[in-house]
């Protein structure tokens, strides 16, 4: 027990380092736009129809779950706004960063991982390029930079799958769908929940990176890397919702 | 080069190494001239890898002094060390080759990060250094696709791509077969010839020994044990000496 406390604060220790370093690096010029743009093509571009698909899967479940719900309260009126609602707010950011975690996180994890184990991290660095720079910032910043453009995806294919999962049960036009949807959702609602998408980014980003950085011990670690940083940046992910919901309700309300 | 300069090229003083309770280096000096291959010899484990990264600042020493044309790199920061690290050349023990990167790409590299070379002077001189370790026809493969030996052919290519004046072998020839193991050996000889750089080259093989080094540091429980040429080695009456020598013997030879 005293052990698992130990390597925990360990842990965090470490990933307190990592984190200032590869802020401290990433300041400084030269920037890698290229490298970050092939970033943003490899984690943004190649997540969206994981990300369409999960959030298409989410509009359709919403909408059969609600529908008999608020029949029995007689509410049925409210449906479209309980749909959009509740995945602008809450789903399709959540969604999108577990689905994107699973993804990307286990990707970077095991590719910074085993470029660890194989050496060719300490041959980046002594080639006279900076690793933290080079691998490490243009992954974080592009994590950060397409969470909140793939929940969108995740919203607007949510939305409407909900629209024909509930039209299918009850027709209703996508105007009128979209009307009753969207009479009291105001901007303030949309924006601070689908760009706090931006921290799940970092997060992924980091904890992928960082596992994939302190990889040990040949193809085990690589796994290891790997699932570790699943793992974690899901459990963070989800603890971070929880703490940045607070937040947007104490400032944005 | 720095004609100027006419101390070692290397310099190494007291250099001690420690991970946890274990010491790897204990107190190591080392000179290497300009254009001399010192051959660093030693069981596993007793801290030839660890020497060259400490070399090039993969790792820093826990004490001593490593002096590249007398600049002192173990008090560098990141950028100026950079600055250091692009005049050597590193080939790693299982070659280090990008696996994102083709065959081509992994040379030109260094190329692209640190020169401003436009695109057709650099695709020539990746060609020209892959006909020079003779992997010209391979340029378009990805690591995954070529063999251990060619790996270490292109990793060779890759370390001299920015024409360096100091090269660190870590295991050039470990776990090839004898008859490309000669290869490598004669390609790096070639390139002594050719370039005038000066090496360090890491082995347990006495084949490479034998047909790479100007002179030889034997390292053993992290100090240097024997110093001197081949036939020094050979000569020596020190028992860890002559084990390694008679290893060399066991082998098939290719002189």
């Amino acid at each position: 027990m005293k052990k698992l406390f130990l390597s925990m604060f360990e842990w965090f220790g470490e990933f307190g380092f990592f984190s200032t370093d590869l802020a401290r690096a990433a300041v400084k010029p030269p920037y890698e736009f290229r490298e970050s743009i092939r970033q943003m093509d490899e984690i943004g571009s190649k997540s969206l129809p994981l990300v369409a698909l999960a959030g298409a899967a989410m509009g359709v479940v919403l909408s059969l779950h609600t529908r008999d719900s608020l029949i029995r309260f007689g509410a049925e009126a409210l449906q479209p706004a309980v749909i959009i609602m509740s995945i602008t707010q809450e789903t399709g950011p959540i969604i999108t960063a577990l689905v994107v975690s699973g993804r990307v996180a286990a990707g970077i994890g095991a590719e910074l991982g085993s470029m660890k184990v194989t050496e060719q991290i300490d041959a980046i660095e002594a080639s006279a390029v900076s690793p933290f720079k080079f691998l490490v910032a243009t992954r974080v910043i592009a994590c950060v930079c397409m969470l909140p453009l793939l929940t969108l995806v995740a919203d607007f294919s949510g939305i409407l799958m909900g629209w024909i999962a509930t039209t299918a049960a009850d027709p209703i036009s996508f105007n009128l769908y979209w009307e009753a949807g969207t009479k009291n959702l105001a901007f303030r609602d949309f924006l601070p929940a689908t760009s706090r998408t931006a921290v799940f980014g970092l997060i992924i980003g980091l904890i992928g990176c960082f596992q994939g950085m302190r990889a040990t011990g040949g193809t085990e670690g690589v796994g290891k890397s790997a699932t570790g940083a699943v793992v974690l940046a899901s459990l963070f992910v989800i603890v971070a919702d929880v703490l940045l919901v607070r937040l947007i309700l104490i400032f944005f309300r | 080069m720095t004609p100027m300069n006419n101390g070692p090229l290397l310099q190494i003083r007291a250099l001690r190494k420690t991970f946890g309770a274990q010491t790897v280096l204990d107190g190591i000096n080392l000179d290497v001239a300009k254009g001399e291959t010192l051959t660093i010899l030693g069981r596993s484990g007793s801290g030839k890898s660890v020497l060259l990264k400490l070399i090039i600042g993969l790792q820093k020493p826990d004490s001593g002094s490593i002096r590249i044309n007398n600049v002192e790199v173990t008090e560098l920061k990141t950028g100026q060390l950079d600055e250091v690290r692009k005049k050597i050349g590193f080939l790693f023990q299982y070659s280090a080759l990008y696996d994102s990167l083709s065959v081509e790409e992994n040379v030109a590299f260094p190329l692209r990060r640190h020169t401003r070379m436009p695109e057709h002077e650099r695709v020539e001189k990746v060609r020209e250094l892959l006909t020079l370790v003779g992997m010209e026809k391979a340029s378009a493969k990805m690591p995954a696709e070529i063999s251990g030996g060619m790996k270490k052919r292109v990793g060779l290519a890759r370390a001299l791509a920015m024409d360096p004046n100091l090269l660190l072998m870590d295991e050039p020839t470990a776990g090839l077969d004898p008859i490309t193991a000669g290869e490598i050996n004669s390609l790096i000889v070639e390139l002594q010839r050719a370039r005038q750089v000066s090496s360090v080259v890491v082995t347990h093989e006495m084949q490479t020994v034998r047909e790479v080094s100007d002179r030889i540091a034997m390292l053993h429980e992290g100090r240097v044990r024997l110093q001197g040429t081949v036939d020094d080695l050979k000569r020596s009456q020190d028992e860890l000496a002559a084990a390694f020598v008679k290893q060399g013997m066991e082998e098939p030879c290719h002189a």
